[in-house]
């Protein structure tokens, strides 16, 4: 019982010492490039939690990356590499603004039609790389890396000439498509915030009750541990594995919805990647591919997004050197196998 | 007489738990040193010991009587030990060649003389007597060429005391006999042999010494010329084991499984079970024995819906069930102890006690309308550990980190219990100590007493003549003979598993 504590321990600790360690590279960074470090993260600070917008901002902002965290953590529980989250997250933005313009419905029929329309895309995009996954063996890896492509031009396509002619934004949603609210706006100093974050917070504790408490969850540990097992106790694991996908998939294109329903309200066309998609992997990552590590993970992801918007105003810091710092608490994360060592021969010396 | 390794009262503890306490091993020169001890009796570890992989917490190591501090393995190689790994260490897509200068490369100029490094396996496996094409890739030749590579790299590196570990878990009869004849060869080449086993047959077979060690405790050595195989096997358990398994007559009733006219093909397409036919009855163990690969694992894959076949039918109870899925086949009766448990009997990381409702989850109590019910789930795991003595420290630990056998007697609690009529058990005894083999023996006898059919897969020759009623040959693919064990030969038996015929196998042993 105490090794499972100090387990547990552990998987705390080692993300936090990635994102300390993080922090400490940036600091060496900045006092390189010239720059004041103390400043520069009272910027963060300020950027993220200074003021009640700020607080707003955060949190509308890892919204989409909860949902895109969850995509890649769900796939990744069952033994899938779902790289594709960043393609069903644009086909899911892109489904809720197409039913949100092209109808006109009260707000109780308009509002989850529109998101069940994202999360059916989303759906279906993943479907097509599980299906090949569990027919024909095909890696889901390269089939979604290039599903990311398929999904960007084909929506750009279909915005201009499909839902506009030849203009390059699908127009707002209508009024009762809308995620966004004006009570949450107003108590939040009129930020963007809207209330997709309950929809992301019910997602979280969605995957968690659909792994952990159910039989079909049960299916699809067993499925991501060990197929060959799966397959012994009768389990049918090219099912689990496209369903797998597909909930993943859905998990993508509710993030969409977010941004289509909640923060634009539009469609625009994009000349490249949104990135939300990609950084539903650190996310993922960051969290342990647990729906709880998810949540707080993308927490995180917010409050540097968006704390930096304050860095180059308030410190002079420029932007490009907090993405730098993001990727450097992302790439201590991916060796935390370097941290857990070192954990180890810690706990070790303390027994002693 | 001079020893070339002492280890003296070594300790090792790993946090708190005491792996090896007070142990005491001496090598003599030119003897084959048997390290016996049931599966988590702490062999492995004192030998890690030895070849640099551990430091112990106390005691001594002397190489040729100097004392010596080996912190890792390298170390141990230039002190001339080597050792021979259970799970080989070999690259599948390099040459035998490759493999054994792997890491001591001959280079000239910066490219690996290969031509040179072939010249001296060679004329290495010609010294010892092992066997091998150095051209060839490890991924196309047999296990038991793969050990003699696994032999050739230490001896390439200059070993001269060998540790084998596990080395015959692996092989077939056939092999295990060639393995005995180059250890004598390296014996009579001056090389001086640990050998770490639980078979006892082996170890009077082979071994000049043997030493004990039981839950981590050295309980002596004896020379092998003055004991016997009960009295070894009492040292390594502590307690009288009975080799004979007790039985009564079976009172076989009505046809179980009948198989008729089963073609299956393997992965590459090569048809391995080839017009098999047989059949078992309530209250009978019918034994299939035979030399590995002869179709015995396609059969079982086919017969329990892991495999498609090509033709042919399997009934159970008159009930058609060929090409079935696999839960269509478990939930008609059927319970299936899998060849490779890591593979296909366990969830290594789960839950042991998720993993003895891995067939039936989905049923009530375990679950409702799709709800898992962990309370249910985990009673039932705590009763079947109890029953079938799986010692783990509780129903929560991982799978993975129970021993091999305890691992065994989940799975074979979790197929026993739900109460089959036909029990499959393919190789269940395999890499088992003689505790846990004679556990599990005796379940399959008493679910024959039940009432229920078993059909038992086995390449050791022992477990087939010991615990089945009848026994069906496997040859190609066709089941060509079945016979009584009591009228039978261990002789007639390998001379059937080679393809002679009936008649043939019978004159030949009555010369």
């Amino acid at each position: 019982m105490k090794q499972q504590m100090s387990k547990r321990l552990k998987s705390i600790l080692t993300p936090i010492i990635a994102v300390l360690l993080g922090i400490i590279v940036g600091t060496i960074i900045m006092l390189f490039s010239g720059y004041n470090p103390v400043a520069a993260y009272t910027a963060l600070w300020n950027g993220a939690f200074g003021e009640i917008y700020y607080i707003g901002e955060v949190i509308r902002q890892f919204t989409p990356y909860i949902l895109a965290g969850l995509a890649v953590a769900f796939a990744f529980r069952v033994g899938l590499f779902n790289i594709g989250v960043e393609g069903q997250f644009l086909v899911g933005w892109l489904a809720a603004v197409w039913v949100g313009v092209a109808f006109d419905l009260p707000r109780v029929i308009h509002l989850p039609l529109a998101i069940l329309a994202a999360i059916a895309a989303g759906a279906l995009w993943a479907f097509i790389p599980g299906l090949l996954k569990a027919r024909f063996r095909v890696h889901e890896v390269i089939v979604t890396i290039m599903m990311n492509y398929v999904a960007l031009h084909v929506s750009n396509y279909l915005i201009r000439n499909v839902i506009t002619d030849h203009g390059d934004n699908s127009g707002p949603i209508h009024k009762s498509a809308t995620l966004r609210s004006g009570f949450l706006e107003s108590i939040t100093d009129y930020s963007r915030l809207h209330w997709g974050i309950l929809l992301a917070i019910i997602s979280c504790f969605i995957m968690w009750f659909l792994l952990e408490r159910t039989t079909r969850g049960f299916e699809l540990r067993s499925v991501g541990f060990n197929q060959h097992a799966a397959q012994y106790a009768g389990m049918n694991v090219n099912k689990n594995i496209i369903l797998s996908m597909v909930i993943s998939g859905a998990f993508a294109g509710l993030a969409g919805a977010m941004e289509g329903l909640g923060t634009f309200e539009y469609a625009a066309v994009k000349g490249g990647f949104s990135g939300v998609g990609f950084d539903g992997i650190a996310v993922a990552l960051l969290g342990g591919n647990t729906a709880l590590g998810v949540f707080f993970s993308a927490i995180l992801f917010g409050v540097l997004k968006v704390g930096a918007l304050n860095m180059p105003l308030e410190a002079g810091v420029p932007n490009e050197l907090v993405d730098i710092i993001i990727a450097l608490i992302v790439f201590f994360v991916a060796s935390s196998y370097i941290i857990r060592v070192f954990l180890d021969r810690f706990s070790k010396k303390e027994v002693k | 007489m001079e020893y070339v390794i002492e280890m003296l009262n070594i300790r090792k503890e790993f946090n708190g738990f005491v792996a090896n306490d007070n142990i005491t091993l001496q090598l003599k020169k030119g003897e084959i040193h048997a390290l016996l001890g049931e599966n988590g009796a702490g062999k492995s570890t004192l030998m890690n010991v030895l070849f640099g992989l551990y430091q112990p917490e106390q005691g001594e190591i002397r190489v040729k009587g100097k004392p010596v501090n080996i912190s890792n393995p390298n170390i141990a190689n230039d002190l001339g030990i080597g050792m021979v790994h259970q799970h080989f260490m070999l690259v599948d897509t390099f040459t035998v060649t490759e493999n054994i200068i792997l890491g001591r490369e001959i280079t000239s100029a910066g490219k690996i003389d290969i031509k040179k490094a072939e010249q001296q396996v060679r004329e290495i496996s010609e010294r010892y007597g092992l066997s091998v094409d150095p051209q060839a890739k490890i991924s196309d030749i047999s296990v038991g060429m793969q050990q003699r590579v696994e032999i050739l790299k230490t001896l390439y590196r200059g070993a001269e005391i060998l540790i084998f570990d596990e080395p015959t878990a692996v092989l077939t009869p056939q092999e295990i006999k060639e393995l005995i004849q180059i250890m004598k060869t390296l014996i009579k080449e001056g090389k001086s042999i640990i050998l770490i086993t639980h078979k006892l047959k082996e170890i009077m077979e082979v071994s000049d010494r043997c030493t004990v060690i039981r839950k981590g405790k050295g309980i002596g050595t004896v020379t092998v010329s003055e004991t016997n195989p009960n009295e070894l096997a009492s040292l390594m358990v502590g307690r009288e084991v009975v080799f004979k398994t007790d039985k009564k007559e079976a009172t076989p009733k009505q046809e179980v499984l009948e198989i008729k006219d089963l073609v299956v093909k393997d992965t590459r397409g090569v048809t391995v079970v080839n017009g098999l036919n047989l059949s078992v009855r309530a209250g009978e163990i019918v034994g299939i024995a035979g030399v590995d690969g002869n179709g015995q694992s396609e059969f079982i894959e086919a017969i329990t819906g892991l495999r498609k076949a090509d033709s042919g039918s399997v009934k159970l109870y008159g009930k058609e069930l060929i090409n079935h899925t696999p839960r269509q086949i478990t939930e008609s009766g059927v319970g299936h102890i899998p060849q490779d448990r890591h593979k296909h009997g366990l969830v290594l990381n789960f839950p042991i006690g998720e993993n003895m409702v891995l067939q039936t989850y989905n049923k009530k109590p375990f679950s409702k309308n799709g709800i898992l019910n962990f309370g249910e789930i985990y009673k039932k795991a705590k009763t079947l550990i109890s029953e079938f003595d799986v010692r783990t420290p509780s129903e929560y630990t991982l799978a993975r980190a129970l021993s091999g056998g305890n691992q065994q007697k989940a799975i074979i609690g979790r197929e026993v219990d739900r109460n089959p009529d036909l029990l499959i058990a393919a190789q269940p005894t395999r890499g088992l100590d003689v505790g846990a083999i004679e556990f599990i023996h005796k379940r399959l006898i008493e679910q024959r007493d039940n009432g229920k059919g078993v059909l038992l897969v086995s390449f050791e020759l022992d477990e087939i003549m010991n615990v089945s009623d009848r026994i069906a040959v496997i040859y190609e693919g066709k089941i060509v003979a079945v016979v009584n064990p009591k009228e039978t030969t261990e002789q007639e038996l390998g001379l059937l598993m080679a393809g002679s015929n009936r008649k043939e196998a019978g004159e030949a042993t009555n010369v």
